[in-house]
């Protein structure tokens, strides 16, 4: 049956068509709905791990016991699960084993745009790389098939426009492959140096076939061209861009598999046409290939290694007219990501601001806590380091910057990598205080369990984590809870701790808005006769409230009342409707 | 060979773009073409500016539509309409909710909207269809309906069917909501 499918989806049809039987995940932006999908297949285990690197080792045990077994992971979670990945890739495995990562050139939505073809060439796996929904299923089938085939671990390589883009594709029945049996064996499984250094020249003989099998296999296809000025090797996405802009006019040389790829074929292709063209995104990885077999190319000198691509920028940078459009003359104000009506980190924000603390922000929805009006975070940098990076910072800073300094990081972060900094803060005693904005669900990436929310990927009651006792158990005596709308408690708590002479952990919990259980009073109103327009309820950057003639207008359709802008207001302009506001 | 035809779906996070597409990928699968339809998730979901494409023809390469490609653009919120007509060919079309939403630096004060942007996109030789969906959605029973407004104004641009179009709402919104947005639809029909 041919349906529409986002090629994340498309992924977790070809986990459930291959025959695989274990999933486990870390969310990431854009690879979550691989994992989301996978869980409503009644035949797949799925599970969201704490961490990547959790995900792939609990992955790689699964295959170990003889099932086909799957983990997906955004271009940055492939940094924390780095480490079982390059042994795993000296082991092999037993059933097939296929890792999902996720790239998002642009940055839609991450803190860098690392190019994670590197991981292939470095950790010494095959990858393979789809460019539409039909291919993602099709290749998920394939990865196994190589997988067992050539004992290996093999990467498949989504983009934000694959991963996040529909398109057809044709289902099939779902086919168990035979079933493994575990057997123990040593000298593979057992990564000590002296059985290391015997698989270390099977990974080479297994790149060396699997490069052999590039030359000739169907995925590394050429596709002719009326005019051979131009030969066009490409992947991806960019096949896509390349195409569109160019139809049939120049052979285009799509590489199905990004690592290894073939030799003799690319010599070939280059040898037939006038000049050899490589579009890729980000880095010039199939180029340096080029370049490294002796071949002149045309790669980065004409792309850019930084954004995405297009089909008007292929047309433009090969020297050929793009199209073009209107613009309006008149400055469009920029629209950014804001935090939602009603979301319990605003407050927080608004309070650290006050007291000019220096905070070290982490990764989730709570970075917004950085842009104007709140301007609260000094940092970001990845999963963990507010509470790590803390540590050194009043370490090394001493006394004063205790006293002025905390990091801020979410329940779902804290559980993915902040706690081993929150072990380092105990155990080598800086005077920290870490705040663990517990919003009870994992917010940025639409709403995923994790270990502190009571539910597991499917939805099922299962052991919640007890932050409180997490915090006493790993050596912090000082650990206090505050509800984040009572914003007079809050900065006294705050206070208090950055005051006291050892570490602490405040715990500020409320439920994140958008959550379908949470049920809100519905939106206040502002008084005109009362209201100043002395502004101070602007200062929180609420999106339901504004300036209207000099008065606070409230908007109705988006205002929760969660009342932090009333506890703002020092003239009693705004309030529920029954205190006789106006607002409509 | 048929032309790739391209819509540009443009609003501000949370108003609900992604139902639109979903239901309009839907309807032109149903019709036997190559579709593509492509989203931004995570972080401009936020209230951010949101953008999905729907492409569709005989064979679809690229999943986003670029410069001077788009036929038409629904905009869900008259700022956004105005940020994308870069997009949209020279003889194209913008259909445009004209509820405005101020953007953070708006409300921050630190930008102001634009005046009189309904007459603005109509002088630049675009065809411009402004409606006011957010009333119609609110007297079809709910401020949320404003897509299925905006599906219903869209309709009158393509030949399906109304079987066609409600077939895809049936299986594009809950149950519970289906007479309310059969009503949105109808009002941004005839409107």
């Amino acid at each position: 049956m041919k349906t529409l499918m986002l090629g994340n989806e498309a992924v977790a049809r070809g986990l459930y068509e291959a025959g695989c039987c274990f999933v486990s995940s870390y969310p990431g932006t854009p690879s979550t709905e691989i994992t989301e999908c996978a869980a409503k297949y009644e035949e797949l285990y799925a599970e969201w791990a704490p961490n990547e690197k959790v995900a792939l080792e609990a992955a790689f045990g699964a295959s170990l016991t003889g099932k086909r077994s799957f983990c997906a992971m955004k271009h940055v979670g492939l940094n924390v699960a780095a480490d079982p990945l390059f042994t795993i890739s000296y082991t092999g495995v037993n059933a097939g084993l296929v890792i999902c990562v996720a790239d998002d050139a642009g940055m839609h939505s991450s803190q860098n745009e690392q190019d994670s073809r590197h991981y292939a060439r470095a950790a010494k796996l095959p990858m393979l790389e789809p460019a539409d929904s039909a291919e993602a299923l099709a290749f998920v089938k394939l990865a196994y098939e190589l997988s067992e085939k050539y004992d290996t671990t093999v990467l498949i390589k989504m983009c934000t426009r694959v991963s996040h883009s529909q398109s057809v594709v044709e289902t099939d029945e779902r086919m168990l492959p035979e079933q493994k049996k575990y057997e123990k064996n040593p000298a593979k499984y057992i990564m000590m140096p002296a059985y290391a250094k015997k698989r270390h020249p099977e990974v080479e003989a297994r790149t060396k076939a699997l490069t052999d099998w590039a030359e000739t296999a169907p995925v590394n296809r050429i596709e002719e061209g009326s005019d051979r000025s131009f030969g066009i090797l490409t992947s991806s996405t960019c096949y896509q861009y390349v195409k569109e802009a160019f139809g049939d006019t120049y052979p285009v040389f799509k590489l199905g598999m990004i690592w290894p790829m073939p030799e003799q074929k690319i010599k070939d292709f280059a040898a037939g046409v006038d000049k050899l063209i490589v579009v890729e995104e980000l880095d010039g990885f199939i180029e340096t290939h080029c370049k490294n077999l002796g071949l002149s190319v045309s790669g980065k000198d004409l792309f850019s290694n930084i954004g995405e691509l297009s089909q008007n920028t292929v047309k433009e940078k090969l020297g050929k007219k793009a199209p073009a459009g209107v613009t309006i003359k008149e400055d469009i104000p920029a629209r950014p990501p804001v935090m939602c009506a009603g979301c319990p980190h605003r407050s927080i924000f608004y309070v650290l601001k006050k007291l000019n603390l220096t905070v070290l922000g982490d990764i989730g929805c709570y970075t917004l806590g950085a842009v104007p009006p709140l301007s609260a975070i000094d940092t970001t940098v990845c999963m963990g380091a507010s509470v790590s990076g803390l540590h050194g910072f009043v370490k090394a800073g001493g006394e004063e910057t205790a006293g002025k300094t905390v990091a801020v990081i979410g329940d779902s972060t804290f559980i993915h990598s902040g706690v081993t900094g929150l072990i380092n803060i105990a155990y080598n005693e800086s005077n920290s205080t870490v705040i663990i904005l517990d919003n009870s669900i994992t917010g940025m990436t639409g709403h995923q369990q994790n270990p502190t929310t009571g539910y597991n990927l499917k939805g099922d009651p299962c052991t919640k984590i007890d932050l409180e006792s997490l915090c006493h158990a790993v050596g912090i005596k000082r650990v206090r809870v505050v509800d984040p709308y009572d914003m007079e408690t809050c900065q006294s708590v705050i206070k208090e701790e950055l005051a006291a002479k050892e570490p602490s952990v405040i715990i500020s919990r409320r439920p994140c808005a958008l959550l379908k259980y949470v049920k809100h009073p519905g939106p206040i109103c502002s008084d005109p006769e009362k209201c100043k327009g002395c502004k101070a309820c602007m200062s929180i950057g609420c999106p339901a409230i504004s300036m209207a003639d000099g008065k606070a207008k409230i908007d109705a359709t988006l205002c929760v009342g969660c009342g932090v802008c009333e506890q703002l207001c020092k003239f009693d302009a705004l309030g529920a409707v029954n205190k006789g506001g106006t607002d409509k | 060979m048929m032309e790739t035809k391209s819509i540009m779906i443009v609003g501000v996070g949370g108003q609900g773009t992604l139902l639109a597409s979903k239901l309009l990928g839907r309807l032109l699968l149903s019709r036997g073409y190559d579709v593509k339809v492509s989203e931004v998730h995570g972080m401009s979901q936020r209230g951010g500016s949101v953008v999905t494409y729907v492409r569709w023809g005989d064979r679809v390469y690229s999943p986003i539509i670029d410069k001077g490609q788009a036929d038409c653009i629904l905009s869900f919120e008259l700022l956004e309409a105005a940020r994308y007509t870069e997009y949209l060919k020279p003889d194209g079309r913008i259909i445009v909710n004209s509820q405005q939403i101020n953007p953070m630096p708006v409300i921050a004060g630190t930008a102001s909207y634009p005046e009189n942007l309904v007459e603005k996109l109509g002088a630049l030789g675009i065809h411009v269809d402004a409606l006011d969906a957010l009333a119609l959605a609110e007297k079809a029973g709910s401020s949320k309906a404003v897509n299925l407004v905006l599906m219903g104004r869209l309709a009158k641009h393509f030949d399906f069917t109304k079987e066609e179009w409600m077939d895809a709402i049936e299986h594009s919104v809950p149950p519970k909501f289906l007479e309310l947005n059969k009503k949105a639809f109808d009002l941004g029909q005839s409107a």
